[in-house]
């Protein structure tokens, strides 16, 4: 390709972040400063440059990790190196709300302003004080800025917050040039040690702050080195130790960074029994367990992989969803972080049914945490001839590379994130085809969720009769609920399907009176307090005309304000639509436009009672119809569901009446 | 007339279209087989030279037993199905669409727009006087042509012109997310500063008029601008010997604009900076020396 790539020059610091992930440029032509004469006689940087256009993101990552944003000489350098136009590059860059195309301080704290915080009592207290300790959003002040985020994934210690310092050490170091095991950051404290000696730069550090007060946010934006560790992920799981646990039984009981204590706890006996099965035999049995997807959508996973394993085009993947990002989910995270290995096995087996040697792992760019737990899990794994070349010594090879989103919602479905992971904008693709036929790279891929293939395990296990029976005829097996808001115990909760929501909720202890309940997330739907015998299942939900979507059981009690909830699930869906349809671009704009009329109304006691109404049901009427033709329209799920919070709670709860 | 090689024959679809058997060739999309039976649907980001895109989603459609609409321009007619494009349903969205569209974006320059919006009885100005809109100022950087973005609909197709469908020069993309996305050069540079090769393949097809000639964008500013007085010559470009044809817009014996036919088999509709732009000499009057 003959492209331009102008003349800005990076840093000496944005070079190495760029280097340290591809290692030092082979040729003049991809930005070498020495021009040699073999570099006269030949051009390089053909179709070998141009297949490694999916280092791009980690790329893009290593430099706004290193420096904390990418300036025009280091997306230059970046393009030299994959032979991407700079455009094109660009384009990618500003679509991740976590990159910066313009300088701004080392530290950014993301405060998380979505449902599950915003409804936390005191929520607007706390970004009161924030912002008077920081400085107002978006504003540099002593070496940090603060922005709103949408839901970090930490509702069950809401309010939540993310402070990332940008250094040295940075986890997007571990490039495939670099190998995945030796990248400096540690396996246990709360930020990673740096990997070298920083001359007079600081190392990188990552701190969650959940829950959040004012004055931890600011500590940590001041040193995100110095803020406490988490606490245990084990803490998220009011149910740990309880024998009956599927899903979540070595959380709080296995150590989650220690291989020799997942083998102690069960650990690697599904993909033995799925070596002794074959291939054939474990598609059968996921087929037979009536597994399905737990990342809403709810497609069988039997069907999905062997889809994907009879597809003559080679080579197959993996990929593993952990953009987990719909607001008011947590349970991918809690996985990740509590039992790591069990990911790397499911995945491995999904990879040994489906015919993969190649798994990629998408994880959301907010998880510093499950990026740890989950680098070391695959390192140890590695080392003892679980991933690599010959898998348990059964001559199957299968490894796993973790790929890091970089803030954007809409890399959750599937198309998306393959899109991303290619190093484009991570815009849906149009289906057909389906990933199974024309996936990764073009590939047949089975994408799961991180819930999903962790049923494999149980599944394989308990072999597919029992873990059939568990759970109703047509929802089989145990469901993780992700259940926050006005609740005395909030966390993650495993149950069989057919529990009502009145059983979980009483599990987890209702606080105040309970005006309504969010089900599914912002994606999802609002059910009134009353509403609590619906079965949480699949075609139960369904039945309700409501949806259970990701396991989102926020519960909001009548002091919660309506009006401002419905408000920040409009914004965030604005925020989040990717842009590429009409539907979705403009209609999510114009929904968040209409809410605010509403809400000003309902804020404003009106002296003109009857024009107020009448343009109550003007702006109902618009929604209505602008809602109907995102759902019917729209290219993918995100416009396709950004109503269905809004009108659930229009009809049901009689917003705005 | 060149020897156009015929593909091995192709086996037919057949389908129901709006309650008729309609048959088309295997691949055909169903917005072929409804222009194959003179049905009119609205298109804007679709393009007889470049892939479906199916961005703007004038053109869905409802196909039996899906759960949302299709759209029309890209999705394939597959044996059995039933479509119909005049539903309640299908209307209602693309009543919606215009109606975003149109609200967000200045169409006045879009061929049947107006029309189109008369024929759905979309009504943008009811989302009020305080609605976002595209709100960008034309980028007038180089002399040659003018990307007025306010009326970009973010149909992608001067984007997959530029780049890897046609011209391989990559000087654009869509930069941005949602309803912040814009199309844009790296670090939205000025054009003269991009890979731009000034072949004016985007202002071809774009749907909107948002990329235009500066002599076509001069003159609607000078109000002087009319289609009506303008004919149309296709001839052969006579800068190498490819053999493009160009067609060379006329008004008032001035070549205002130059375009190339889309079903010419040598360019398909592209051209190079010298078909495209280098007609200055035909006219005498305006060049420096006369």
């Amino acid at each position: 390709m003959d492209l331009r790539f102008g003349d800005s020059k990076p840093t000496d610091e944005e070079k190495a972040a760029v280097d340290d992930l591809l290692g030092p440029p082979p040729s003049a032509w991809e930005g070498a400063d020495d021009r040699s004469t073999g570099d006269l006689r030949w051009a390089v940087g053909g179709r070998d440059a141009r297949e490694r256009r999916d280092l791009l993101l980690p790329g893009l990552h290593a430099v706004n990790d290193r420096v904390g944003w990418i300036s025009e000489g280091a997306l230059t350098y970046l393009c030299r190196r994959l032979t991407v136009p700079p455009a094109e590059a660009y384009g990618v860059a500003t679509f991740y709300s976590m990159f910066s195309m313009r300088p701004r301080p080392a530290t950014v704290v993301h405060v998380c302003t979505d449902i599950a915080c915003a409804a936390a009592p005191g929520a607007d207290d706390f970004q009161a004080d924030v912002e008077r300790r920081l400085g107002p959003a978006g504003e540099a002040r002593d070496g940090a800025v603060w922005q709103p985020s949408p839901c970090l994934g930490l509702c069950e210690r809401a309010p939540a917050a993310l402070a990332i310092r940008a250094g040295q050490g940075c986890p997007s170091a571990a490039g495939p040039g670099a190998g995945a095991s030796s990248n400096g950051v540690s396996a246990n404290g709360s930020s990673p040690a740096p990997s070298a000696s920083a001359p007079g730069g600081a190392a990188y550090a990552a701190a969650v702050v959940a829950p959040a007060t004012a004055e931890a946010v600011e500590a940590a934006a001041r040193a995100p080195e110095d803020a406490a560790e988490e606490p245990d992920a084990a803490l998220a799981v009011p149910q740990a130790g309880d024998p009956q646990l599927k899903l979540l039984s070595r959380i709080g009981v296995a150590d989650p960074g220690s291989l020799d204590s997942y083998r102690a706890n069960g650990g690697y006996r599904a993909l033995r029994r799925a070596f002794a099965l074959g291939p054939a035999g474990v598609l059968r049995e996921v087929t037979d367990s009536g597994l399905v997807g737990r990342g809403g959508a709810a497609f069988p996973t039997g069907r999905k992989w062997q889809a994907t394993a009879s597809q003559p085009d080679h080579p197959h993947y993996v990929v593993c969803n952990a953009d987990e990002s719909e607001p008011g989910t947590f349970k991918d995270r809690v996985l990740m972080e509590g039992d790591p290995f069990a990911l790397i096995e499911s995945m491995t087996i999904a990879g040994y049914a489906t015919g993969a040697h190649k798994g990629f792992l998408y994880l959301r760019g907010e998880y510093p945490r499950a990026l740890r737990r989950l680098t070391d899990a695959i390192a140890q794994a590695r080392a003892r001839g679980l991933l690599g070349d010959d898998v348990l010594g059964q001559g199957y090879a299968f490894d796993i590379e973790i790929r890091r989103g970089a803030g954007a919602y809409i890399c959750g479905e599937e198309t998306a994130l393959f899109n991303s992971l290619e190093g484009n904008r991570g815009e849906p693709r149009s289906k057909p085809p389906f990933p199974v036929e024309k996936g990764l790279f073009g590939k047949p891929t089975a994408a799961n969720n991180v819930e999903t293939l962790v049923n494999v395990l149980p599944v394989l296990e308990m072999g597919a009769e029992a873990y059939a029976a568990i759970g109703t005829g047509k929802s089989t097996g145990p469901k993780l609920f992700c259940v926050a808001g006005s609740v005395e115990r909030p966390g993650i909760y495993e149950l069989p399907f057919g529990a009502t929501l009145g059983d979980l909720l009483n599990l987890a202890g209702v606080t105040g009176d309970l005006r309504a309940v969010l089900l599914g997330g912002a994606a999802g739907g609002f059910v009134r307090g009353d509403e609590l015998d619906i079965p949480l299942t699949f075609e139960g939900t369904r039945e309700a005309g409501t949806t259970l979507g990701s396991g989102v059981v926020l519960a909001l009690d009548s002091s919660v304000p309506l009006p401002r909830i419905l408000l920040r699930i409009a914004e965030f869906f604005r925020d989040e639509s990717c842009g590429q349809c009409v539907p979705c671009r403009i209609g999510t704009v114009r929904q968040e436009e209409a809410l605010h009329r509403l809400a000003a109304r309902v804020g404003a006691p009106s002296t003109n009672g009857s024009n107020a109404t009448a343009g109550t049901a003007e702006d109902i009427a618009l929604l209505r119809e602008v809602g109907e033709a995102m759902r019917d329209a729209s290219i993918c799920g995100l416009g396709q569901t950004a109503w269905n919070a809004v009108e659930s709670a229009i009809d049901r709860l009689g917003a705005y009446a | 007339m060149t020897a156009v090689p015929l593909d091995p024959p192709r086996r037919l679809v057949e389908f129901t279209l709006d309650g008729e058997p309609a048959r088309v060739a295997e691949g055909a999309t169903i917005l072929d087989a409804c222009r194959a039976a003179g049905k009119d649907i609205p298109t804007l980001c679709q393009g007889e030279t470049l892939e479906p895109k199916n961005a703007c989603r004038a053109c869905v459609v409802e196909v039996e037993g899906a759960r949302t609409l299709a759209p029309a321009c890209s999705r394939k007619a597959e044996p059995g199905m039933t479509v119909s494009t005049d539903t309640e349903r299908a209307r209602h969205s693309r009543k919606i669409v215009l109606e975003l569209l149109a609200s967000a974006t200045d169409l006045s320059t879009t061929p049947r727009a107006a029309e189109w919006i008369k024929e759905y009885g979309a009504k943008p100005d009811r989302f009020g006087a305080d609605a976002a809109t595209m709100n960008e100022q034309p980028k007038i950087d180089n002399d040659l042509y003018v990307r007025d973005y306010d009326k970009c609909i973010l149909c992608y197709k001067c984007v997959d012109a530029c780049g890897e469908q046609w011209q391989n020069s990559f000087a654009i993309s869509v930069a941005g997310r949602g309803f912040d996305a814009r199309i844009s050069t790296e670090h939205d540079a000025p054009l003269t500063d991009s890979a731009c090769v000034y072949c004016g393949n985007c202002i071809e097809v774009c749907p909107t008029g948002a990329l235009s000639f500066k002599s076509e964008f001069d003159m609607r500013e000078a109000g002087t601008w009319d289609e009506d007085r303008q004919t149309e010559t296709t001839t052969v470009c006579a800068y190498c010997g490819v053999g493009c044809n160009l067609t060379l817009h006329v008004q008032d014996n001035e070549i205002v604009k130059v375009s190339s036919p889309l079903d010419n088999p040598v360019t398909h509709g592209n051209l190079c900076i010298k078909g495209r732009f280098g007609y200055q000499h035909v006219g005498g009057g305006n060049t420096a020396g006369a």
